[in-house]
């Protein structure tokens, strides 16, 4: 179907000449980037955790994609893509005066961490609260208030179906940063949303 | 009981399909005799399943797409040359593309929908080079499932390949603004694109524009366009097989 699909145009001739080079990159761009489009949304909306500034990320972030495509040298378009569109995550909540946690996972215990995904815990009744919401609902809040650098991790991973090597790239840090993030975030993730609260991580370090 | 503090990044790792073989037998091999590390692996699996339940993954307000894809910043260089003028529109951005395939290919665009013209260029633009399908595969028990919670509907995906229409996939595809179901057909050597979104039934009817043949018809709420470049007459037949084998089931 695939070489139908190229004959077609090849039929149309082979472009050439300068004048037609911005259009040849405009219509890569078509083809490799906008499709990551309900990705790049999606991925947006956990950083940002508001609508509005996702979607203002998204735009910014598909504008500056536009004008960088040039320079893209092949590898994963989707990794590319989304490096900037946390970029302007970044920098959309810098602007919009939203408080913007930067956490250092290092500096941040394992306690703490897992305290900050607990906060629901502090309301009366978080057993009934939680079982009133349907299930997709209460992932999503369980995601949303994980520290910054294992949500975009477990999103990335879970939601986007990034490899480990394509998150590094997103992110910009080695693979087994990527790795230990996980298995962090999803320790904190399984206190939240599995029945007996504990995947092993959580055990072994704190009680130490 | 926890698992085993050396195995859990390659308990995550082995559930995330990214051990290379060998780790993946160093590791399944600990995991068949240890219990602890086994319930952590069946609890990472059932917290990943969990994360991946439909509506967590958030989905662009409507006529997003269209927007962000609609910014003239995003539009196509125009070549100097009229020639090669379909060269650029074919591929090009979706507003860009209306409006030019409204000028090339369409001889009477005033006569027309705007749907009819975009069921005609989402068509061009679907035989570019890896736009066809985004879930390539002959097996209609594939296809059918794949569009769940993609889209708030479920078309019929029968297999006509006794017919002289195999399948050949699906994905999603924009019309007017929506989201529509696009099942891709093969007759011979072209392709057959079928949209599929729900509407309130309405009139049959079937028109040729630029090459292309259109044929159009409605089935318990749901409104069906089934576009290519294969003569009228086998469209019609295609029509009929459809609707044949999607009622008998």
């Amino acid at each position: 179907m695939k070489a139908i699909a190229s004959s077609f145009f090849a039929r149309r001739g082979a472009a050439t000449g300068a004048s037609l080079l911005g259009a040849g990159v405009a219509r890569r761009f078509n083809v490799e980037i906008l499709p990551h489009l309900d990705g790049a949304y999606n991925l947006a909306r956990y950083l940002t955790r508001d609508s509005a500034l996702a979607e203002d990320a998204v735009q910014e972030a598909m504008l500056r994609a536009f004008r960088a495509f040039g320079q893209f040298r092949g590898g994963s378009a989707r990794a590319w893509l989304f490096a900037i569109v946390r970029n302007c995550c970044r920098t959309a909540q810098a602007g919009s005066g939203a408080l913007s946690l930067m956490i250092n996972e290092n500096s941040l215990s394992e306690e703490a961490a897992a305290q900050l995904a607990n906060r629901a815990d502090e309301r009366p009744n978080p057993e009934e609260a939680l079982q009133a919401k349907d299930t997709a609902e209460r992932v999503r809040e369980a995601l949303e208030a994980i520290p910054e650098p294992f949500r975009e991790a477990l999103v990335l991973r879970e939601l986007e179906d990034l490899s480990y090597a394509e998150i590094a790239q997103v992110t910009g840090v080695p693979v087994g940063t990527v790795m230990s993030r996980l298995a962090r975030g999803r320790t904190i993730l399984a206190k939240e949303l599995l029945p007996s609260g504990k995947l092993a991580g959580d055990r072994s370090r704190s009680t130490k | 009981m926890p698992a085993c503090g050396d195995q859990q990044l390659l308990l995550g790792a082995l559930a995330d399909n990214e051990l290379d073989a060998a780790n993946v037998a160093l590791v399944e091999a600990h995991v068949a005799r240890c219990a602890d590390c086994r319930e952590e692996l069946e609890r990472l699996q059932a917290l990943s399943a969990l994360v991946r339940t439909n509506g967590v993954h958030y989905e662009p307000p409507g006529g997003f797409s269209t927007r962000i894809a609609g910014m003239p910043e995003l539009a196509v260089p125009r070549s100097r040359n009229d020639n090669s003028i379909f060269r650029w529109a074919a591929p090009g951005l979706a507003g860009a593309l209306a409006a030019s395939l409204a000028m090339v290919v369409l001889v009477n665009p005033g006569e027309n929908s705007i749907v009819d013209q975009e069921i005609v260029s989402s068509h061009v633009r679907s035989l570019q080079p890896g736009h066809l399908t985004d879930v390539e595969t002959t097996n209609q028990h594939i296809v059918k499932p794949w569009f769940n919670g993609r889209i708030e509907f479920s078309p019929p995906v029968p297999e006509l390949a006794r017919q002289g229409f195999p399948l050949a996939g699906g994905r999603l595809d924009s019309l007017d603004g929506r989201t529509v179901a696009a099942i891709v057909y093969r007759r011979r050597l072209h392709a057959v694109n079928l949209y599929v979104w729900p509407a309130p039934n309405s009139v049959e009817r079937s028109f040729a524009k630029g090459g292309f043949t259109v044929t159009e018809w409605s089935n318990s709420g749901l409104r069906f366009a089934a576009v290519s470049d294969i003569p009228g007459g086998e469209l019609e037949q295609f029509e009929t097989e459809f609707r044949k084998e999607s009622d008998r089931r």
